[in-house]
């Protein structure tokens, strides 16, 4: 009994001494190729800013050009009100109608305001005055919004005016944006770039680096090492679990002090979350190095099979519900879809475990399965 | 301990392709044995099936008594094997290479010391470049230091010397010589034929069968005929008037003369001679030589050719 025990210590101390030098060896390789360096840092800071700075739906300093045909103190002030929005800029005052065809053809300008004659006077007098708003359409969801943002101006104006004044049957709808008041829309970009890079980190880097000890031949020879199959696949994974926390820390990170984007819930809820998710992905990877040989084919397979259906069928750019039925059916067993869901759902709404346990158990019972595929896969021997 | 290997009527198929075909073959406990042939012999697929990587279509084999099959996990803890394409990690560097196969097999590299002197003392200059910056017989010393690092008893080495210059080889030689004194079992595959002459047995391979198996000495008596060289001006032209005479038996190009053997057992030199002149040749010189590997074996796979 005494016996069994203290064998049993030493293997495991020969199991740590093993695993400790594998990982050494797995960190040389990473630190050694400037491809991986370059994937496992640059790629997150450099995503995370081009969508945060570049990629952005936020209206911002719109130009705009007015046809004043009125000239008069209110048509001043609305004008004066759009401006001192934030949203809009006036860059020119036209003379007529017949220049804003022109004025668009250059592309500068993408809002125009027409005022008719006499608008004040109309205002006062005949309690009703028309202001036409002409948008370039060729970005249909920008016109869409910067309509929006002006009616939502005018609409304000209009209730300023009318304060004190008895209107009959009016109804006034008091919007309020939940959850991200100002619509920024890097709120939306954080959690699906952290889904993305994670996704990519993880599945596409585990499954490189073990299809190029097949293509390289090394693994011909761990395999005739007296390592088990669950050693080498634990010394593959650990490091890029390590490093992909470190990027999921440096996301949520940089969307707080760069682009503040809040972390409502729990932090450590947040970082138990992508750990799990971290988890799912690193066994993808290695259910592709199972099946590919070469480094080739598996970062092939890691783009097809994961880029794409990440950013575009887990609801990250596209929202989910305007897709056509099979595909929202097909975004289903895409992992990030439910990852994505309970990262706004802490860092947004501030929900617990109770309001995201029915995405976790999916992930969870998502890694059980490809963990259970891949140890299934992978041969002890060269065929 | 006993490092026999013993196998029996192993075959394996690749699809269409019978890579081996029934091999048996015994080889002793610390024994230095050759496995001679051209590529697509044969003997890559050998030495995957020992050393466990594959799985024979029938037949079996045993190394140090575990079956290859079965006991596959205690074979690998006492395999040395060398892959025929370096297999190390290139972004590693020599030092890092070793201790990290060290601690694969659970071992230091100061406790393997006396295994691995002879080549550590070689490459230790170099222990700090990475390997894929060393020239190709400090690789394979690298590779075989760390196959050795564990102090196997079975060493298989998959044409280790291949694409390595003549130095180096003659170097690669003389350390198998002394891990052979270490009691080491040591199997070579090797295309080049010189170094069969250092083995103590060698098999001669070809299309998955084994032709001949014997000492390098026992394999050059077998060869029965006499063998001249020929020299001539036009080496080409020497060669395919050979084939024509109608006494040749074998007439096989061998670097700046040609090997000949004839179908009587008693041939006058100048009787051929005189054919090659009237054939238009001159400044022939013919000599009878001694038979060596390349010779048995490209006789033995003419044979075989004949039977198939």
């Amino acid at each position: 009994m005494l016996k069994g025990h203290y064998s049993f210590t030493i293997i495991l101390k020969i199991t740590m001494k093993r695993f400790i030098g594998f990982i050494k060896k797995e960190f040389y390789h990473i630190f050694r190729d400037k491809r991986s360096m370059l994937i496992l840092f640059g790629m997150p800071i450099v995503q995370l800013l081009l969508f945060g700075f570049v990629i952005t739906n936020d209206l911002k300093d719109v130009k705009m050009a007015v046809v004043d045909h009125s000239k008069d103190e209110y048509t001043l002030e609305i004008i004066n009100k759009i401006t001192s929005s934030g949203y809009f800029k006036l860059v020119e005052n036209l003379d007529g109608i017949a220049q804003v065809d022109e004025i668009f053809r250059k592309g500068e300008t993408k809002v125009v305001l027409v005022f008719e004659p006499d608008f004040g006077k109309n205002l006062v007098k005949g309690s009703h005055a028309s202001v036409q708003l002409l948008t370039d359409a060729s970005e249909p969801n920008m016109a869409n919004m910067e309509v929006n943002y002006l009616q939502g101006i005018l609409q304000n104006y209009n209730v300023e005016i009318n304060r004190g004044k008895r209107v009959p049957n009016q109804i006034v709808p008091q919007t309020r944006m939940y959850f991200n008041a100002e619509l920024e829309s890097v709120y939306m970009f954080i959690p699906g770039i952290m889904a993305t890079i994670l996704m990519l980190v993880s599945a596409m880097m585990t499954s490189i680096s073990i299809a190029r000890e097949k293509e390289l031949g090394t693994m011909e020879i761990l395999l005739v090492s007296p390592l088990q199959p669950w050693q080498i696949i634990l010394g593959k994974v650990t490091p890029y679990l390590v490093l992909s926390f470190i990027n999921a820390l440096v996301i949520v990170g940089m969307g707080y002090f760069v682009f503040g984007v809040p972390v409502l819930g729990s932090f450590v809820l947040l970082m138990a979350e992508s750990v799990l998710f971290i988890l799912l992905a690193l066994s993808l990877g290695i259910f592709i190095s199972t099946v590919s040989d070469s480094q080739q084919v598996a970062m092939m397979l890691s783009m097809f099979a994961l880029m794409l259906p990440t950013i575009l069928l887990s609801g990250f750019i596209f929202p989910l519900r305007n897709m056509p039925l099979p595909l929202q059916i097909l975004s289903n067993i895409i992992p990030p879809r439910w990852f994505i869901v309970i990262i706004k759902n802490i860092m947004l709404k501030g929900t617990g475990f109770e309001f995201v346990w029915k995405e976790t158990l999916i992930l969870i019972g998502m890694t059980a399965g490809l963990i259970a595929l891949s140890v299934k896969k992978f041969k002890i021997r060269l065929e | 301990m006993d490092s026999k290997i013993s196998i029996k009527d192993l075959s394996k198929s690749y699809g269409d392709v019978q890579a081996l075909k029934g091999i048996n073959l015994d080889i002793e406990s610390g024994e230095l044995f050759g496995l001679i042939g051209p590529d697509g012999a044969g003997k890559t697929s050998l030495f995957r099936l020992l050393a466990t990587l594959l799985l024979p279509d029938s037949g079996s084999a045993t190394l140090c008594g575990f079956d290859m099959v079965k006991e596959y996990k205690p074979i690998r803890n006492i395999l040395g094997y060398m892959p025929g394409r370096f297999s190390l990690y290139q972004d590693l560097s020599v030092l890092e290479n070793l201790n990290f196969f060290a601690t694969v097999f659970d071992t230091r590299i100061e406790d393997n010391m006396e295994m691995i002197r002879d080549i550590w003392l070689q490459i230790e200059p170099f222990k700090h470049r990475l390997a894929g910056k060393l020239s190709g017989g400090m690789k394979q010393k690298l590779a075989l230091c760390c196959a050795l690092i564990h102090q196997p008893k079975i060493l298989l080495l998959d044409e280790p010397t291949t694409g390595v210059d003549v130095v180096s080889r003659s170097e690669f030689w003389q350390m198998l010589k002394s891990l052979k004194a270490k009691g080491v079992t040591i199997i070579v595959a090797t295309p080049y034929m010189d170094e069969a002459n250092l083995c103590e047995r060698v098999a001669l391979m070809q299309d998955g069968e084994i032709l001949s198996l014997n000492t390098p000495a026992g394999i050059i008596s077998d060869f029965g005929r006499d063998l001249y060289a020929i020299q001539g001006k036009d080496i080409y032209q020497l060669l395919l008037d050979l084939r024509t005479y109608p006494h040749a038996n074998s007439v096989f190009p061998f670097g700046q003369s040609i090997h000949y053997t004839d179908k009587r057992d008693a041939i006058s030199p100048s009787e051929l001679k005189d054919y090659l002149i009237s054939k238009g040749q001159y400044d022939i010189e013919i000599s009878k030589i001694t038979a060596g590997i390349e010779d048995c074996f490209m006789a033995l796979s003419q044979q075989n050719k004949v039977q198939a």
